[in-house]
Parts: C-alpha cells; sequence; structure tokens
C-alpha cells in the first residue's frame, strides 16, 4: 500500500533538477516532476485512510493519492540506510492512534522531453538516485522494509597472519581493505606470534581503523629523510615545537584530545577545530559534507565544551565543466556542489549553529577529489581538566543508535579513489541526524561534573572511541548492550559502525543515575557498555562471547613508525615582470567575475548565520549585505568582548611554492581577523592539510616545506597552532592510468579576541571624502595570482613572507581600536583593485584613486603581495593614522559619484556590482 | 508591574528557544523553556503560565513538512489545554518553526509551503504592522530581523478576506523574500491574541544586532513586538 503525496503548482525542487540535467548534458529535458512516496507494509484498513491523509498531505499545498503510478522512474533507499522520514510517519501514526505498520519513504519523478530510454537510465542513475544509498526502478518500485526479525551471527573468524610471507600479508591487507603497508602488517604477525594464536577478525579490523591514516596520522609523525641523508624533525612535533616555543600565555591544551583550547578572557574557554570528510563528499556530496559538519561538532562536544559556531570551506571543480570532460565515475562539480552546500546547511540549520566562517574555491585540481573543511568553536567555563577514565568508572554511550553506517570510514578515507569508489564504499557512507546531535548537546549541557572522561565516536567508531580511553586503564564492553537501528549486526559492526551523532563518557558508577535522568529527560539513549578496568586490556564482547582482546600498548604505541623520503622542492623565486594590460577595466571586471572572488552571497545564504544573535559582523556586510567580510566576529549579547574567526587558503600559491604558501595562508588568515578588530596578540591556529599521496617523495617534499612555512610564519606572528588535521591521499586514479592529485591546499583558521565587540571594522566604504590608504607594501609578486590565472600567465614568485609583520598588526589595531577608521579591508586574491571593488561595492559608494602604491601600474593594482590592507580615514586624520600604523600610502578618497577611477581605469558602480555578483550591468 | 510567566515551548530539533527567552526577558517577561515531553506529561505547566512562545528550529527534523510532527502531538496531547489557553485572551506567539505549528494545529488560518527559491534563506528583512487585531503588533513600528527558513511561503485561499477580517499583522515591506501571497510575513486569529510570523524579531533586541550599525543604521529593534506580548499578559 502507498500514498504519492504532490506539491500543487511547481515543486520548488522541479527547477533544480532541470538545471542539473542539462549540466549533464542531457539538454532535451524538459520537464522533471517530482512527488514524495510513503510505502506501508501491510495494509491498512479502508476506514484509517483518510485519517492517515490528513496526517501526510496539507490540503493547502498538496494532494495526496493512494493509486498506483504507471509510469516514471522512483527511487527508494537501499537496505541498512537509515530512514528518518519513514520513522517519523511511525510516530506519527503511533500519536494519532493508527497502528503500528512498517514504512519507508521513496520519490517518484516523471521526466519530460524527447528522450531515449537510455537517457532516461542515465538520468535516473546519475540525477535522480544516488546510488550510493539509493536504488531505482521504473514505477512502481518494490521497497525495502526494515526486517526486524534479523538475528545477529555471533560467529568470531580467526584470521591467519602469522603464518603469512610478505606477499600474503600485503595480499591479505587487499582484501579486507586495511590500507596498512607491510611493516605494520609484519608488526601485527610478530605480536600475534608472541601471543601465540591467531586475531580475530575485529582485533585485525580495530588495529586497522586505530593505524589508519586518519586516525594515526602516520606521515605527520614518520621518520623523513631526504635523498641526501638529512633528517627532517616529524612534522607533527614541528608543529608542537613551535606552539611550545611560542608559549602563549592564553593557551590551555594544545594537539592533545578532540580539539585545541584557550582562553581569552577570565572565566571561559573556546574549544576549536576544523576537519576534513573529503572521501565521503566526493561519493555522497550531501551526506558527506553533512556528517563532516556533524563530525567536527562532536569534536568540540568531546572537548567538554558546549558548541557556539561552525565554518566551512569547500574546494570544487569547475562547475561549468563540459559532461565529456568528467572522468569516468566521478559526480558532476555541479552536482558535488549543490549537494555539499544543502548537505552543510542541512546540518548546521538544523542543529541550530551559525554558520559564520568560510570560502569556496574552485580549480580542476578538484573536479575528482572535492575538499570539505567544517570547522566548529564551543565555549565552557574554565573548569579544571577532566581527569581522564578512572577504573570502575561505566563505559557510557549516548545519542544515536548503531546501524551498518560508514563501515571502515577511516580506511577508506585513506585509500586513494578510483572509478569503482563509489560502488565498494557504499557503506562507508554516514547518515547524519542533526536533531538527534542537537539533543545531546542539550543533555551534555546539564551533564557538567557527571562525568570523569569524554570523547566523540568519529571514524572508528566505538573501537576508537573506547580504544582511544581506555589507553592505559584498559576497558570491558559488551558491544551487544548497544542500541541498535535494526537487528542483525554482527559484534565486528557494531564494534566498528560510524553510526553518527555518539558520544562515549567514563561515568563513575555514583553519578550515572544522574546522567541517566539528565539524558532521560532530553529523550537521548544513554547505556553502559562496560567498566574501565585498569589492567591495560581491552576486551570486548558479544554476551558471553571474547572477540577482542588486545593490550592497548600495542594497540596505541605499537605501530612501527613510518620510514618516508621526501625530495624538496626547489621553487622558482625569480620575479617575472606582467606585460602591461591592454584592457585594464575588462581585467578588473574579469577578476571580479572569476568564481573565485565572485560573491558567495548564493551560498551564504544557505546557512544560518544569525542564530544565537552573537554574529556582531557577518560573512555578508554593508549597505545591501552583500558585500564579504574579512572576518566575522561572534560576541554573545551578554558580552561586551567576542571573538574572530578567519580563514587563510591559497592552493595556487601552492602549487609553485608551498613553504611561502603556507606563510601567505597564515598571513592572510590574521589580516581577516585583526581587519574586523581583533588583537593580533590572541590569535590562535588551526592548520588543516589536504594533500596528495605522501609516499611520492615530491608530494611530501611539498608538505614538508609547507610545514616548514606555518612554523617560520607562526613565529613571526606569535601565533600558536592548537589543533590540525590532515588528509592526505587525496588522488584519484583514473581509469587512463594517470593519478590526479588535489593541488596542495592548507586550510588556516585564525580564531583571534576581539576586546570590544562595539568597536568592530568592516570593509564597506562608509562616507564619501574620507581618504583611502594602503597599509603595507605591493612587490613584484605575481606567482599563483588571480591576475596571472586569467591573463594564462604560468610561474612567478609567490608573494614572500613580510619581516616585522606581527608589529605592523599591532600599530593597525591599535587605530582600529579608536574608532577611527571607518572601514578596513585585507588585500588578497586580485590585489588592490580588487580590494577597491569589493569595498565600493560594499559600501555602493564610488572611489577615486590618484595615487598608486608601486611605480608599475600592474603590480600596484593586482600583485598579491603580504601584509596589506586598505583603510578608509577621514582626511583630517591622515597625519595621526600615518603616525599610528607607519608604511602607508595615501591613495586617493571615497566619492558619493558611483564610479571607480582609477589610473586606466574608469568604471560605473553598476559594472562593478554586475561582475562581482553576475548578471547584467 | 509583575513579570508574566512566559512558558517557551521547544520540541526535538527546536533551536531557537534560548533566543527568544533572551528577548522576553528583555521584554519584561519571566520565561521558562518548558520541554514538549515535560508539558505533555503536565499539561498544568500552561494553566500556570500567562504566555506561550512556540520557539523556532527544525522540530522533529521536518519530517512530514514543517511543524506537521509537533502539531500532532500538541493536538493530541493537550488540545483543550491549549484552546482553554487563547480563550482565556492570553497571548501566544509562534516563530517561525512555532508559526508552522500554529497553522497546523489550527489555531492560526493558511499554510506555510517551500520558499519560490526553493531553499533555505537567511536574510535581513523589514516588516510593517498594517491596522489589525493583533494585540502583539498594535501601532509597532516597522521592525527589521533575520528570517532564516526554507518552508515560509504562506499561502490563504483568500487572503483578501483575511486582510478584511484584521488578521495579516504582518508584511514584507520593500521586498517579498520567499512568494508570500500579499507579502503576508504573519497573522494573527479572530481574537487577536494569537500571532504567527517567519521572521525572527527575537534576534534583533540589541542595537548590536543590527547589521549596519556600523554605517549608522539605528531602530527597527523586535523588541516592542515582545513588550506589547508582555504588557498584553499583565492586563489578563
Amino acid at each position: 500500500m502507498r500514498l504519492t503525496i504532490r506539491s500543487k503548482g511547481v515543486d520548488p525542487r522541479s527547477a533544480g533538477l532541470v538545471a542539473d540535467a542539462h549540466a549533464l548534458g542531457l539538454t532535451a529535458v524538459t520537464a522533471i516532476e517530482v512527488a514524495d512516496v510513503v510505502f506501508f507494509a501491510d495494509d491498512l484498513p479502508h476506514d484509517h485512510l483518510a485519517e492517515l491523509e490528513a496526517v501526510l498531505v496539507d490540503p493547502l499545498l498538496q494532494t495526496g493519492t493512494w493509486d498506483v503510478p504507471t509510469g516514471g522512474i522512483e527511487t527508494a533507499l537501499l537496505p541498512g540506510v537509515t530512514d528518518p522520514a519513514a520513522a517519523a510517519i511511525q510516530l506519527a501514526m503511533r500519536t494519532v492512534g493508527l497502528p503500528d505498520v512498517a514504512v519507508a519513504t521513496g520519490r517518484l519523478f516523471d521526466v519530460q522531453g524527447d528522450l531515449s530510454q537510455v537517457e532516461r537510465n542515465a538520468i535516473a542513475r546519475r540525477l535522480l538516485a544516488n546510488q550510493v544509498i539509493e536504488r531505482w526502478a521504473p514505477a512502481p518500485i518494490e521497497p525495502h522494509f526494515i526486517d526486524a526479525a534479523a538475528t545477529a551471527d555471533r560467529t568470531v573468524d580467526h584470521v591467519a597472519v602469522t603464518t603469512l610471507d610478505d606477499d600474503e600479508l600485503q595480499a591479505l591487507s587487499r582484501e579486507r581493505g586495511l590500507s596498512l603497508d607491510l611493516a605494520e602488517l609484519q608488526a601485527i604477525a610478530t605480536h600475534y606470534r608472541g601471543v601465540g594464536r591467531e586475531p580475530t577478525d575485529v582485533e585485525l579490523e580495530t588495529l586497522a581503523q586505530t593505524w589508519s591514516e586518519h586516525c594515526s596520522h602516520k606521515t605527520f609523525r614518520a621518520r623523513i629523510t631526504t635523498p641526501d641523508g638529512t633528517a627532517i624533525t616529524p612534522l607533527l612535533k614541528q608543529l608542537r615545537d613551535c606552539t611550545d616555543r611560542i608559549d602563549a600565555p592564553f593557551v590551555k591544551s594544545a594537539f592533545v584530545g578532540n580539539a585545541g583550547i584557550v582562553t581569552y578572557s577570565p572565566g571561559t574557554t573556546l574549544a576549536v577545530k576544523a576537519e576534513t570528510h573529503n572521501h565521503p563528499s566526493a561519493i555522497e556530496p550531501f551526506g558527506g559534507s553533512n556528517t563532516g559538519v556533524g563530525g567536527v561538532i562532536r569534536d568540540v562536544m568531546g572537548a567538554a565544551h558546549h558548541p557556539i559556531a561552525v565554518t566551512d570551506i569547500l574546494c570544487f571543480g569547475p562547475t561549468d565543466l563540459p559532461a565529456d570532460r568528467l572522468p569516468e565515475g566521478v559526480l558532476h562539480p555541479r552536482l558535488i556542489e549543490s549537494g555539499v552546500i544543502a548537505g552543510v546547511a542541512d546540518y548546521g540549520n538544523k542543529i541550530g549553529l551559525p554558520n559564520v566562517a568560510g570560502a569556496v574555491l574552485y580549480d580542476p585540481g578538484y573536479i575528482a577529489n572535492p575538499l570539505v573543511y567544517a570547522g566548529c568553536i564551543g565555549v565552557a567555563d574554565d573548569v579544571p581538566e577532566l581527569p581522564g577514565p578512572q577504573p570502575g568508572d561505566l563505559v557510557v554511550v549516548i545519542g544515536g543508535r548503531t546501524g551498518r553506517d560508514g563501515l571502515r570510514g577511516a580506511t577508506f578515507s585513506s585509500a586513494t579513489m578510483d572509478a569503482t569508489t563509489g560502488d565498494v564504499a557504499g557503506a562507508s557512507v554516514q547518515i547524519g541526524d542533526p536533531i538527534v546531535e542537537k539533543l545531546v548537546i542539550d543533555a551534555m549541557a546539564e551533564c557538567h561534573g557527571l562525568y570523569s572522561a569524554v570523547t566523540d565516536c568519529g571514524a572508528g567508531g566505538l573501537s576508537s572511541a573506547v580504544g582511544e580511553m581506555a589507553e592505559g586503564v584498559g576497558a570491558d564492553v559488551d558491544v551487544t548492550l548497544a542500541p541498535l537501528k535494526y537487528p542483525g549486526l554482527r559484534p565486528w559492526e557494531i564494534w566498528l559502525s560510524e553510526a553518527q551523532e555518539r558520544m562515549v563518557f567514563a561515568v563513575p558508577p555514583a553519578t550515572w543515575p544522574q546522567m541517566q535522568a539528565v539524558c532521560a529527560k532530553h529523550g537521548v539513549e544513554a547505556v553502559s557498555l562496560g567498566t574501565f578496568t585498569g589492567d591495560g586490556l581491552l576486551r570486548v564482547r558479544a554476551g558471553d562471547l571474547t572477540v577482542l582482546e588486545l593490550d592497548t600498548h600495542f594497540l596505541h604505541d605499537g605501530r612501527p613508525q613510518r620510514s618516508m623520503t621526501a625530495v624538496l622542492p626547489q621553487p622558482d623565486r625569480t620575479e617575472v615582470t606582467m606585460a602591461p594590460c591592454a584592457m585594464p577595466e575588462q581585467m578588473l571586471l574579469m577578476l571580479l567575475a572569476h568564481p573565485n572572488i565572485a560573491s558567495k552571497e548564493r551560498v551564504v545564504r544557505r546557512y544560518d548565520h544569525e542564530i544565537r544573535g552573537a554574529t556582531v559582523v557577518r560573512p555578508l556586510v554593508g549597505a545591501h549585505h552583500d558585500g564579504h567580510a574579512d572576518g566575522v566576529v561572534l560576541a554573545e549579547p551578554s558580552d561586551r568582548h567576542g571573538v574572530a574567526v578567519g580563514i587563510g587558503v591559497n592552493p595556487w600559491f601552492g602549487l609553485l611554492d608551498p613553504e611561502r604558501m603556507a606563510h601567505s595562508v597564515i598571513d592572510e588568515a590574521i589580516r581577516n581577523v585583526v581587519a574586523v578588530g581583533a588583537d593580533p596578540d590572541k590569535v590562535s591556529l588551526l592548520d588543516n592539510f589536504s594533500w596528495g599521496d605522501p609516499r611520492r617523495e615530491t608530494t611530501l617534499g611539498e608538505l614538508v616545506m609547507a610545514v616548514q612555512g606555518c612554523c617560520d610564519a607562526a613565529l613571526e606572528h606569535v601565533a600558536p597552532f592548537v589543533s590540525g588535521k590532515d588528509s592526505l591521499n587525496n588522488e584519484y586514479l583514473g581509469s587512463d592510468g594517470q593519478r590526479h592529485a588535489v593541488p596542495p591546499t592548507l586550510v588556516i583558521t585564525a580564531m583571534a579576541h576581539v576586546p570590544d565587540a562595539d568597536q568592530v571594522v568592516t570593509p564597506d566604504l562608509k562616507q564619501a571624502g574620507n581618504a583611502l590608504v594602503q597599509v603595507g607594501t605591493t612587490r613584484l609578486e605575481f606567482g599563483g595570482s588571480h591576475y596571472s590565472m586569467v591573463r594564462g600567465v604560468p610561474g612567478g614568485v609567490v608573494p614572500a613572507p613580510v619581516a616585522g609583520v606581527h608589529d605592523r598588526y599591532r600599530r593597525l589595531h591599535a587605530a582600529l581600536r579608536t574608532g577611527r577608521v571607518k572601514a578596513c579591508h585585507d588585500l588578497s586574491e586580485g590585489g588592490l583593485a580588487v580590494a577597491l571593488a569589493e569595498m565600493a561595492i560594499g559600501g555602493r559608494l564610488g572611489v577615486e584613486i590618484d595615487r598608486l602604491p608601486h611605480a608599475d601600474l600592474v603590480t600596484a593594482l593586482y600583485a598579491e603581495s603580504n601584509g596589506r590592507f586598505v583603510c578608509e580615514v577621514a582626511h583630517d586624520d591622515l597625519a595621526w593614522f600615518a603616525d599610528t600604523v607607519g608604511d602607508v600610502h595615501v591613495l586617493g578618497h571615497v566619492t558619493a559619484e558611483p564610479t571607480f577611477v582609477a589610473p586606466g581605469i574608469e568604471l560605473h558602480l553598476d559594472q562593478l556590482v554586475a561582475a562581482f555578483k553576475g548578471g547584467a550591468a | 508591574m509583575s513579570r508574566p510567566q512566559a512558558v517557551v515551548l521547544a520540541a526535538p530539533g527546536t533551536n531557537r528557544d534560548h533566543d527568544v527567552s533572551f528577548a522576553l526577558e528583555l521584554a519584561g517577561a519571566a520565561p521558562r523553556i518548558v520541554l514538549l515531553a515535560e508539558l505533555l506529561a503536565d499539561p498544568s505547566v500552561l494553566r500556570h503560565a500567562q504566555m506561550l512562545v512556540v520557539a523556532g528550529g527544525f522540530s522533529y527534523a521536518d519530517a512530514l513538512g514543517a511543524g506537521r510532527m509537533w502539531s500532532l502531538e500538541l493536538s493530541h496531547g493537550v488540545g483543550d489545554e491549549l484552546t482553554g489557553f487563547v480563550a482565556a485572551g492570553k497571548p501566544v506567539v509562534g516563530i517561525c518553526n512555532g508559526f508552522q505549528v500554529l497553522t497546523r494545529t489550527g489555531l492560526l488560518p493558511g499554510s506555510l509551503g517551500h520558499n519560490d527559491s526553493g531553499h533555505f534563506q537567511c536574510e535581513w528583512v523589514t516588516l510593517e504592522a498594517p491596522a489589525s487585531r493583533c494585540i502583539w503588533t498594535a501601532d509597532l513600528e516597522p521592525v527589521e530581523c533575520p528570517m532564516a527558513h526554507g518552508e515560509g511561503r504562506y499561502v490563504h485561499p483568500d487572503t483578501a478576506a483575511l486582510a478584511a477580517a484584521g488578521q495579516v499583522a504582518l508584511r514584507y515591506s520593500g521586498h517579498n523574500p520567499n512568494g508570500s501571497l500579499d507579502d503576508i510575513a504573519g497573522v494573527c486569529d479572530e481574537s487577536g491574541v494569537v500571532l504567527g510570523l517567519m521572521p525572527h524579531p527575537e534576534n534583533h533586541v540589541l542595537p548590536r544586532q543590527h547589521p549596519r550599525r556600523g554605517r549608522g543604521a539605528t531602530g527597527g529593534l523586535g523588541l516592542p513586538l515582545f513588550e506589547r506580548g508582555v504588557r498584553h499578559a499583565q492586563g489578563v
């Protein structure tokens, strides 16, 4: 029995589907009508149908029919994929007193246009059904209902490793998708020869998860040498040493636990973290980005902080990529983009956190490997650190139920993708439920003092979470006590499931009843799976059957340190003079319209950045709320001070000179927070690396130089790293046999203290007649610049670090705090000309530039040198500003006339707006 | 004047309950966040309150359409208490998801469909209060505040009749962001004590929250709307 629900009038989903079909080259599609379908496992008595229809169909907006369709294409979820809509319908039926029957949901599509059967099938396969979680069929589709009677197979297999030779060990790793290298496999074999038995399947999977690149950062901990034998300090140690050397008084915890923790004002701490979710987003953009956001929020919760905001940085292939240039097995960038943005929006909006900062980048290097970075900030009272799990504490899991979601995600994300990845990795995709995580946040807000340790269940599921918490102390858990989404899960599936929205706590027995009561109040499931023992052994049982028994020292410290070789890049740092630009006006318009520079309003408006009422500087600012802010500022309504967040990222610098790229993006992230009014002496940094396969010596060399640049820049800016994450192996093995790696993409998040949230500055121009001043020096630096990109000029020198820049930012900060600087904008992609145009657009005012800060016009307008800002001040304040800040160049002034006038350029403001926002002038 | 007790109702997925509590506090009420499960377990909570706020968010993740599930639970669990609350003249406001809930319970006319853009939108809007019978918006100066929703397109079979009956409480001014009929942003019931609106006046209760404050923008606070509700509650 089935109910089909259609919108009255045009369904708002239809237009987007048609546009997507056209982007896939299926231009004959004229319309795609979409309807929702609800399937019921048992027939319902006739007199219940009207009642059910009244519950499910809004007569003002929808029509419902119980007829079975005779045409069209239908999609339904694959078995095992969580169906929250079905669960809600069952809840609704119970609420109104209807019989309890199994329910499933799907969609019905009517595709119109002159199309062959092959084309119709292509639309179903590539657009209508996401085959990672859905299947499709000509209507009517046969739905799959959850098998409530399934039983679990509790057998445990032992896997022979102790007798295998090297080839056989590597074959085993490939077969089981363990992503372990030979030295690691040998260490496991040696360990089990010592134990005197073979590992169980659960043990082998647990070791593979714990030792994965994703969980253990093998490359960042590796012993690295150059071909001439020079030893390089392990990368993670370099970053940590750098933070130790800076020794900032505000750092509470760096590089340990789930997130970095700092304190900028007495009594309060902030936790900050950014993560990537690249591989899952490539194959299931919505689910991948959705759970990426959910996961990083849990990182902050796992640091015992209350989340207050999220961020996202997204890298896609060109969305206008011709369909015939799409590699096999890869989703079109347009579909990835729309799915990823919808996924980010869905999680953040529903959980109720403002999405406040981010960036969207486009480059052909991201076609097969889109990058999705998600960040989160949380707040807590400054209380003593949690003691950690104590012997006798209960192992408590709260939140979502466990299903087959995301099995082997950590090992999957550590492998290279190829054309079949989407097929084989289906089970690796997690499905998010932001409402459950919201309830967990609410419950945790009332659980302070009730637990001795907490961590989130992320990659590797319980195996990672419990495994990490048990390090040194040991734990004994029975996985069959975990609440399941559906029956039939084997012990290893429960242990390794990456089902979302779960947190693991160590809870003293004395406070457990109180914690249970809090969770019950908020409708959050909480169960105890066992105890932390004190014997240092991790023991996992399925009832009486032991399925895993591992020494936690071997689990965490038994992995042999990886030895790697790095060939360091020799970037060309000779200056390349730019030929004069024949059409300077067109150049500026082309830059403003470039996808990397153009307005991101269509993305930003999909995210709620207003909730909590604390977003004082929003991502979009200015007279028409459509200019981009440099950084955002959050300030609780009851606080005077706030926190600024800024992002730095530039893969085009990275392709030419990874060391200078790292330096430049740190400078950019810090410029972004300083420009809005943050204190340059209270800046914390996050480093997130997305790179290609580091086993390629040149790729590792690029990573080594980027880390070098990071450390130098952090020391120069006196800004410590507090947390970081690396996502390596962002490569695609094409069917042509070629490997395609992402450009070296380092995302730096700067989180800084804003001493006075009433004294913030935005880039939009404020008042005609005010003077415009550049702070900092412009050099002949065009390597990786957007000017070079638009002109098609390869190479060039990537902007160099600027000496004394920290002092300059301090002086600028002092000036901003007086309130006499009316607008401030950092100079980045597109240089001075683009920055001035953005300020003009933001304020809907004109500019007249009569003095340039460099003798060469093109360099003055478009070079991307570091350490620079444009500020707007009253003419009477010019001398004061120059005295206070130093290294300033007066450029011209703000005009009421809506024109952009500079040497060689005279454009109307409408032309700038049209280029920046798209559409006709 | 004593602070009226305001119940801020929150279902699983409600997420602007704290924001509206902050606004109510400023407006002179004594807000208390009550979880739906708590209300269903003890409906007498409503009897002791003078105001009711159905707060915004994504109750039940918008499954079955925004507000549907929550309205079913309210109607089936505390329908009589809710009707009694309104009959007693106690003010009720549903914001965003709360508005969607109140239309689906039948306390407010019309319904809310997907925005004509087809997706969630977050932007600032200006609201004007036409002459109406609504106690929340009587003589209210224009309010500037954010909207943040995907299902806010107001539909009603006869908006002219609704306006004639004095039940159109708020209209979008200048720009209709979601395709709502007759630019309607908020409506009230026949008695005028129940208001539903899509935008979020609770997110503009301090001058600092205005996005153009740095450009000298002042006014447009959403606080007076809540103050009218509080004053009415004090008089009941």
